[in-house]
């Protein structure tokens, strides 16, 4: 196995994107929890994001794909779900990333996102910033997106639901 | 099956099969949405509820150990060895109906999943800690819509007071113990399901009388058995479709 260090698998997977929102890696992403190296192989943790993501299977074989092409014999991707993921765990890097892609970020609703029966929180609009929008469906494009509209400029856009 | 599982596992496998079949339920919407919003919201619900049953899948097979697999216990079990309540098998009908059926059962899995938060059991606790933002997704979401069409027109008030009326019997079994919802309880692994009801009957009051539908019905009996493994005819026909693949190419591999 060739020699690598935890810098240069944390370097590795900065480019592994997330196949639903291409501009955040698993690193923006908040999912890596722990790269551990051993003799023969490389393990790695991952907390999933949404229970029914399809896109973990995906995230999970371009982790394990990327690091083998460092020279690793063998690769373990291991779910872990202590801590659990929570858009907390996105980076000020990857909120600032979705801003730029027409995704507004999670704002954090603190403890009110486990009650039943909350209203939609008020986001700003990512393309002309204007506070005057509405939400069309909680569910969008993904499982990890509501779907909202801006008053002002009338550009639908989504939304990085609060998890 | 029941019969060879201890408690906890039939426990599991219980709230497994409560997710993976109204997760197929859901799935049949997909590309039938009354409008695209809603088919991609009620696709995503779906998508959800398999992933959870698929978290407790894989725990009641490392439970049961040997060869069997989160994919075993979905597609070779037969219609008597699934646990789940009986309301989530029913036909997913119209709009009104499959709201109904949602909305009942998304109050009941909050405060369910609210207490599995709390299990001794370690996995289900953090299964359950994962679950429950989702579900208050979920919850809202059918809440939201049974508002929209009791408050709605005259026929769409109509046909969901019928839906949310059919459905309310099929819901009462949420607080029907059996034998392993009284173990799992006795071992701190899950809620007291009676001790659920107050709860649950208070917020369906809540939406109810929001969406300007009647009062429910405290003379209902429930409709129960699915707990047992004593389903109704569409249960057959559910596993016949989701499993037939499975079924046909056993080896299969993707």
């Amino acid at each position: 196995m060739a020699e690598v260090s935890e810098d240069s698998i944390m370097n590795t997977l900065s480019g592994v994107m997330d196949p639903e929102v291409p501009v955040l890696s698993v690193i923006d992403l908040g999912v890596i929890r722990d790269v551990r190296i051993n003799q023969s192989h490389v393990e790695v943790d991952i907390a999933p994001t949404y229970t029914g993501c399809p896109a973990m299977d995906v995230i999970s074989s371009s982790v394990e794909e990327a690091i083998i092409k460092l020279g690793v014999s063998k690769v373990e991707v291991n779910t872990v779900l202590t801590p659990p993921w929570t858009t907390d765990w996105i980076s000020e890097d990857g909120k600032r990333k979705l801003l730029d892609y027409g995704i507004a970020p999670p704002k954090n609703e603190g403890n009110q996102k486990r009650e039943l029966f909350q209203s939609a929180p008020e986001i700003a609009c990512p393309r002309c910033k204007s506070n005057d929008t509405s939400c069309v469906s909680l569910f969008g494009s993904t499982a990890c997106k509501s779907l909202y509209r801006c008053n002002a400029c009338l550009e639908p856009f989504d939304y990085f639901k609060c998890l | 099956m029941l019969d060879t599982c201890d408690f906890k596992t039939q426990y599991v496998l219980h709230l497994a099969d409560d997710a993976l079949v109204l997760g197929q339920r859901l799935s049949g919407w997909c590309g039938h949405g009354p409008i695209l919003e809603q088919d991609i919201a009620i696709s995503n619900i779906s998508l959800d509820l398999i992933g959870l049953a698929r978290q407790y899948y894989q725990y009641a097979a490392e439970l049961i150990g040997g060869d069997t697999t989160e994919d075993s216990l979905a597609y070779f079990r037969e219609s008597r060895e699934f646990y789940n309540h009986l309301i989530v098998e029913q036909p997913n009908g119209d709009w009104g109906d499959t709201m109904s059926r949602q909305f009942y059962f998304d109050t009941f899995h909050f405060f369910q999943l609210q207490h599995l938060t709390r299990s001794e059991d370690l996995r289900l606790r953090e299964i359950a800690t994962k679950a429950l933002k989702e579900t208050t997704y979920h919850a809202q979401f059918s809440a939201e819509w049974i508002i929209r069409l009791g408050d709605g027109t005259k026929e769409s008030r109509k046909r969901v007071q019928k839906s949310i009326t059919h459905h309310f019997p099929y819901a009462l079994e949420f607080f029907e113990t059996t034998e392993f919802d009284k173990q799992a309880h006795d071992l701190n692994l899950g809620p007291d399901v009676r001790e659920l009801k107050d709860k649950w009957i208070e917020k369906v009051r809540e939406v109810l009388n929001i969406a300007t539908l009647d009062d429910i019905n405290s003379d209902a009996v429930a409709k129960k058995g699915g707990k047992r493994g004593i389903h109704s005819e569409e249960h057959g026909l559910i596993l016949a479709e989701m499993q037939s693949v499975a079924r046909s190419y056993p080896d299969a591999k993707w």
